[in-house]
């Protein structure tokens, strides 16, 4: 009967929205449990009548942790470290999977599971050879020794993405792979008849045809770089980086007697951690759709 | 540079190509040999030595297998955390993906609200910072909200009293809690699993589906024979991803273990040693598990 039919319909609809709704308000459980206290005046932590929503609210926990955090400054180090890295990981990545992806040399197929396996060997692996790498850096023991001491700069960082080994950078040579073999041999075979070489066609044909990707890779390593903490933990833990400095901030009433107002301090550590998150927000509220369409967009499947 | 400008046109094409795709792949190349896997084997062998940091750089001292029986045998968390680690990845892992493949067959119906709903599951993968998820954890007022009566249908304490009152046996109880608790922790590891399944779903070409329904097919069986064979590859890909981001999560401790005991604890090579075990068992681990799911999955056409 037409009517049962429907009547299931509509249970299955309710349920659903039912589903999807629960679901989304535990995803966004934390986002706002950190809104709240955030936004709370002192005097509203001993208010009994205040649960989730502040008497006076007041932006006031935020000034503190924006000073404390040194906040304009490592904002700009998190900006500038993020979007170097994920450009130059662009370049980098976009140039090693075309190579993988049309170029047949002896060796290829290793070192594409290279680049695989530095996906799945933990960090762990690499961390202390890292560590001593670059805190006597001595390339080809050129320099006098124990070499310069490149903690805290950027310089580690560089090094890593200029060579395609930042975080993550197997997952995007493999993305880039991908997309290139997507694209039709035609576009390749007409840029050669008409006298271009591997470097022209690559800039000429190749990119332009893979800005979405490009897009795609260039966001999901912005937002990866900006929330590490390993590596920018490991080798910048002085710089004026946001998640050093968000780290610092909860780490430094520890052991003091302000410790004794943990609920003043999850004030402004609730109020660090959005200043955190919100430029990352903003990035995906306008971008979102990059990221949400990226892996039908990537060609990685189907 | 001369010779091989001279000698480019004697080239054959072959060649040419060959050493374009040398030349594009290079500058991984460079890196993975000097950051990936220099870094790589210096960590197997400093997990034979006794590593000590001083001023004018670093002394080591061979000391067998010494580190290895110090943290299998003498260091009372390694064992623990590793099995800790490992149990915890293998329960998370079908839990995740078997999530993951519904919520993107949900998601992937056409209802009010769906671009919202896909936008919000992808959100933790953005916001998904140690540093801040460390603040989280150990926060008083946000453990405060989740105790109090309204939240708490969604986190373990108030379930767990509600489910009291109404006189659920305890061994229900206790099981319904320990879901409904890794409930947010789940969905926050799934937003890329989704993405991926969804984007396969939506490669399905639809006209299978038309050919079965006019065979008379019902939805049940369209699903098992159609979606689930041809997701099969996702599957694969998805639970290779989900083995390696849960050993990157950062409720896993074993990263701090090594880290601890490298910077403040027995010694880099202890530390080295741990590092070497746990990145075996992690590849062990994926060998394992892509070896017995590789029989099941269905290519279409290689």
């Amino acid at each position: 009967m037409a009517l049962k039919a429907k009547a299931v319909a509509a249970l299955v609809s309710l349920l659903r929205t039912l589903l999807i709704i629960g679901l989304c308000y535990v995803i966004l459980f934390p986002l706002f449990s950190k809104v709240s206290p955030a936004v709370m005046e002192r005097r509203d932590l001993f208010d009994q009548t205040v649960r989730w929503i502040p008497r006076h609210p007041t932006l006031e926990n935020f000034r503190v942790a924006f000073v404390n955090m040194s906040y304009g400054r490592a904002f700009l180090g998190s900006f500038v470290l993020s979007s170097s890295v994920s450009l130059l990981q662009l370049l980098v990545c976009t140039a090693v999977g075309y190579g993988f992806a049309r170029f047949r040399f002896p060796g290829s197929g290793v070192l594409f599971w290279i680049a695989i396996t530095t996906l799945v060997v933990p960090p762990q692996m690499m961390m202390l050879p890292l560590y001593l790498n670059f805190r006597y850096f001595n390339p080809l023991g050129l320099l006098p020794e124990p070499g310069i001491n490149l903690m805290n700069t950027y310089w580690p960082f560089i090094l890593l993405s200029l060579t395609g080994n930042g975080l993550r950078n197997g997952l995007f040579i493999f993305i880039m792979r991908q997309f290139f073999r997507g694209m039709p041999r035609e576009l390749e075979d007409a840029a050669y008849v008409d006298g271009a070489g591997a470097l022209k066609t690559f800039s000429a044909v190749m990119l332009p045809g893979a800005i979405p990707a490009l897009v795609i890779v260039f966001l999901f390593s912005f937002v990866w770089q900006w929330n590490d903490y390993f590596y920018s933990g490991m080798l910048m833990s002085n710089s004026k980086i946001l998640p050093v400095m968000l780290d610092k901030l909860a780490m430094a009433t520890v052991g003091t007697d302000v410790e004794a107002h943990m609920h003043y301090v999850s004030l402004i550590n609730n109020a660090g951690s959005l200043l955190f998150m919100a430029p990352l927000l903003v990035l995906y509220v306008f971008m979102q759709r990059y990221f949400v369409e990226s892996i039908e967009r990537t060609g990685l499947v189907g | 540079m001369k010779t091989i400008k001279r000698m480019w046109p004697k080239l054959s094409l072959e060649r040419r190509r060959n050493l374009q795709g040398m030349l594009f792949t290079l500058p991984f190349v460079a890196g993975a040999l000097v950051f990936f896997l220099r870094s790589f084997a210096q960590t197997v062998i400093y997990s034979f030595h006794d590593l000590r940091v001083g001023p004018s750089g670093f002394i080591m001292a061979f000391v067998r297998g010494d580190n290895y029986r110090h943290a299998l045998l003498v260091d009372q968390t390694f064992i623990r955390t590793l099995v800790e680690t490992t149990v915890r990845m293998v329960s998370d892992l079908p839990v995740i993906v078997a999530f993951s493949f519904f919520i993107a067959i949900v998601l992937n119906q056409k209802f009010k609200g769906r671009t919202l709903a896909r936008v919000i599951f992808f959100l933790p993968v953005i916001l998904a910072a140690e540093v801040v998820l460390r603040i989280e954890r150990a926060d008083y007022m946000t453990g405060l909200l989740e105790t109090s009566e309204n939240v708490g249908i969604m986190t373990g304490t108030g379930l767990l009293s509600f489910l009291t009152y109404l006189r659920f046996p305890d061994r229900a109880i206790q099981y319904i809690v320990l879901i409904v608790e890794r409930i947010p922790d789940i969905v926050s590891a799934s937003g890329i699993q989704i993405l991926i399944f969804l984007a396969g779903l939506q490669s399905i070409p639809p006209s299978l589906y038309e050919a079965a329904d006019v065979e008379g097919s019902t939805a049940w069986e369209s699903f098992w024979m159609i979606t689930l064979p041809m997701m099969t590859p996702l599957i694969l890909t998805n639970v290779v991803y989900t083995v390696i981001d849960s050993f990157a999560a950062p409720y896993n401790q074993l990263p701090v273990l090594i880290k601890d005991t490298a910077f403040r604890g027995v010694g880099f090579g202890v530390s080295a040693a741990m590092a070497v075990v746990y990145t075996a068992v992690v590849i062990a681990m994926l060998l394992v598990i892509t070896g017995v799911l590789s029989r099941w999955v269905f290519y279409q056409d290689s």
